[in-house]
């Protein structure tokens, strides 16, 4: 496997959707590649770094619309 | 899903409430965020059969999720506002279809989706073409490639590194930002994202790729280690 092949497999290798065959190849590929391995490992943190981040507070103004908005329509679809 | 296995157990969280928190419907308002999802089926039943207090827990459960979805996706708060309310009141009205094929998180993920991708349509019609056929895998080779050093994220406060990872999935073309949103941050499956979507399981995988290549290069700005702090 070249680094052409190793940049396209990047999601199925981080998602661990590649078949043993290619996971393999990929893994030799990385022994002797530091340009690889640093893409790879820097693109697993950058997708971590996102899905570790909390959401932020709610506005309480936008909360209060939101609820406000859910309460009309519950009385409406009560009445 | 790279995002659930990153986060391994933690995401196995079980029926513990907060220890300073009753877990009851009467009090959705004190509820964490963090509490237990295992209990999502119950909470949808009891809406289902018209128990408002129940719909009302699990809007407070997930606001914050659905408001940062709508605002990743449209970037423009009053449509994220907009998107969310619509998807809250939608879910209500349409409960009753909701098979439990999914998660409900998932389902409600979906019209959130729906909602932010129209309004974002409507102000970027030149700019968003989910429907274009898939990009080939050309020039996918990073051009800036930089040691960041042992745990670059720990050179920033936590304000900062919001604001620069805020930054960067604002750069990226709303058509790879979108696919990234639904898989790596909300973590539908590629199969969801897709059907959420209206495209082929291959394009967002090729999308997909093509966000995370570019944000990482994006954070290569700030994270290679030649950039003072």
């Amino acid at each position: 496997m070249n680094c052409d092949a190793v940049i396209r497999e990047i999601s199925g290798y981080l998602d661990g959707e590649l078949d043993l065959t290619r996971k393999q190849d990929l893994e030799l590929h990385l022994t002797t590649c530091t340009e690889c391995t640093l893409i790879i490992d820097q693109t697993k943190m950058t997708v971590e770094l996102f899905c570790n981040e909390e959401p932020v507070e709610l506005p309480q103004d936008v909360r209060s619309r939101l609820h406000e908005a859910l309460l009309r329509k519950i009385k409406q679809t009560g009445d | 899903m790279l995002c659930a296995t990153l986060k391994g157990e933690d995401r196995k969280v079980g029926l513990i409430p907060h220890p300073n928190v009753t877990l009851s419907v009467a009090n959705p308002h004190r509820l964490p965020s963090t509490v237990a999802r295992e209990d999502e089926h119950l909470l949808v039943a009891a809406a289902k059969r018209g128990d408002t207090t129940a719909f009302e827990e699990l809007v407070n459960r997930y606001e914050r999720k659905i408001f940062r979805l709508t605002m990743n996706i449209t970037r423009n708060r009053e449509d994220a506002e907009d998107a969310m309310q619509d998807a809250f009141l939608k879910s209500y009205t349409h409960l009753k279809d909701f098979d439990g094929d999914s998660r409900f998180y998932t389902w409600l993920v979906r019209i959130a989706a729906n909602e932010a991708l129209m309004r974002l349509r409507k102000r970027r019609p030149n700019q968003f073409s989910l429907d274009e056929p898939v990009e080939g895998d050309d020039d996918l080779m990073p051009r800036e490639l930089e040691d960041w050093g042992p745990k670059p994220d720990q050179r920033f406060a936590q304000t900062e590194m919001h604001e620069i990872l805020s930054g960067v999935i604002d750069n990226l073309e709303p058509d790879f930002r979108t696919v990234f949103v639904l898989r790596d941050i909300e973590e539908l499956s590629t199969e969801e994202t897709a059907k959420a979507l209206g495209i082929s399981v291959p394009a967002v995988k090729s999308r997909l790729l093509r966000a995370r290549l570019k944000l990482r290069e994006k954070l290569n700005r700030y994270f290679r280690r030649s950039v003072p702090n």
